[in-house]
């Protein structure tokens, strides 16, 4: 059993996007918080801070997590993949962010990252999703710019371009 | 907003919960899975001095198949339950009504006694509880003890509960040979329910449940009704739940939900 004192900043560890990473965070700092401000990952927005909008879903230990309803001490030990992780390397986008952009799916960019976590972490398991399933996913995010519907075109377009690249690899 | 300071307590064993809760009694709170007691955190709604997170006791992560009922532990997840692999043959109402709690990306976290502690009147876990007629598992320091669903909530996100105890797990009869309906009406798929409806059959005629109107789901059994009588029952039921308007709907348009679901519900589980 550990009682983290709330006057007093704590050692927090986990793996970040597959590094390891390390902070002080007292007990009633979020997680969303303890990544921008703790660690500079300022990939993930804030957005309403209760739950319902999304803008800072991220993945922890395969879960789609709030990192505004978590603690930063809640996550100690844990595996932790934001929006930082998703491009293959610094000057290339992935297949999801690739699109994004050529389908207009985002415009002020707030959204975009919590968005393209709940869409990654969903096609990696759902290789071959319907228009509706992609509806009831973004049921979890508030986007005001878009109206959703470029990035339903965009999430079914990464999901064909996903599945066919695996189809030739596997066929290779 | 942010949270307001409190203790952390990261519990390994019930022995831990149980020793936190007698200490502080009702200025600690569980912590499970966060999608309700965390936003109320960050609201300011909810100020306690001590969290105490369950989530890494792996006996509470359980769900177990115990003759005519199932039991799931604390820190079982709605996600979990929803991949349970004999959800639909034991619980097949359960099964319906999960995929209306929140989001995908709330129901990764959120678990099934954290939405039953919290007692939204909204909320599809309370509902389902009720309507199946389950109990809830109630522990502190000294002794266990078991509420049925009816006793257990006792206001608008009030519960039996007392300060020093924690809900262990609760129980789910598997009803055989019965019918079961579920439906919801909200802005959008996974916001709170304006009206949410369960129906199942029952050997002496229909169960309805209904959430989101009164402070607490409420249950009304009849015998087999049909026509004008089942259109009466269904319409002195609507009036009694007391709805009242706000700004997500009146309270007529309410009791019409209740009596348009009440009477399709009702006409699919006897069909």
């Amino acid at each position: 059993m550990t009682r983290l004192k709330a006057d007093s900043r704590h050692s927090v560890r986990f793996s970040l996007n597959g590094k390891s990473v390390e902070g002080e965070a007292e007990p009633r700092m979020l997680l969303s918080d303890f990544l921008r401000h703790q660690l500079g990952a300022t990939g993930t927005h804030v957005g309403c801070e209760h739950g319902a909008c999304g803008a800072c879903t991220i993945v922890v230990d395969g879960m789609l997590t709030r990192a505004c309803l978590t603690l930063a001490a809640q996550v100690d030990g844990c595996e932790i993949k934001t929006v930082e992780g998703l491009a293959p390397s610094a000057d290339r986008l992935g297949v999801l962010q690739q699109a994004f952009r050529r389908n207009h799916a985002l415009q002020c960019g707030f959204c975009t990252a919590g968005i393209l976590m709940s869409l990654d972490h969903y096609l990696a398991s759902n290789p071959a999703p319907t228009e509706a399933e992609i509806r009831d996913l973004l049921s979890g995010h508030l986007c005001r710019c878009t109206g959703y519907t470029p990035i339903i075109t965009a999430a079914l377009e990464a999901a064909a371009k996903l599945a066919s690249s695996k189809q030739e690899t596997s066929d290779a | 907003m942010k949270p307001p300071a409190f203790d952390y307590l990261r519990a390994e064993s019930i022995g831990d919960v149980l020793e936190g809760l007698a200490q502080q009694g009702g200025d600690a709170r569980v912590l499970a899975g966060g999608q309700s007691l965390m936003a109320m955190l960050n609201m300011r709604l909810a100020k306690p001095k001590l969290l105490i997170d369950i989530m890494r006791i792996g006996e509470l992560r359980q769900i177990e198949r115990k003759g005519d009922a199932v039991v799931i532990g604390a820190g079982v997840r709605q996600a979990d339950l929803l991949a349970w692999s004999d959800l639909t043959e034991a619980l097949p109402l359960v099964a319906l009504a999960l995929p209306w709690v929140g989001h995908m990306q709330t129901r990764s976290r959120g678990t099934i006694c954290g939405s039953l502690a919290h007692a939204d009147p909204s909320a599809e876990m309370p509902l389902t509880l009720v309507a199946l007629g389950g109990e809830v598992f109630l522990r502190d320091a000294k002794r266990r003890r078991r509420v049925a669903a009816k006793d257990f909530f006792a206001g608008m996100m009030l519960t039996a509960r007392a300060d020093d105890e924690l809900i262990e797990g609760i129980s789910l009869p598997v009803i055989k040979g019965s019918r079961f309906a579920f439906r919801e009406v909200a802005r959008r798929h996974g916001d709170f329910a304006i009206v949410a409806c369960a129906a199942l059959k029952t050997p002496t005629g229909v169960r309805l449940a209904v959430g989101g109107i009164a402070d607490v789901p409420t249950v009304r059994d009849w015998p087999r009704l049909e026509g004008s009588a089942l259109d009466d029952a269904l319409n002195a039921f609507a009036y009694e739940l007391g709805a009242r308007d706000d700004v997500h709907a009146t309270a007529r348009y309410r009791r019409d939900l209740v009596r348009m679901i009440g009477r399709d519900l009702i006409g699919e589980v006897l069909q």
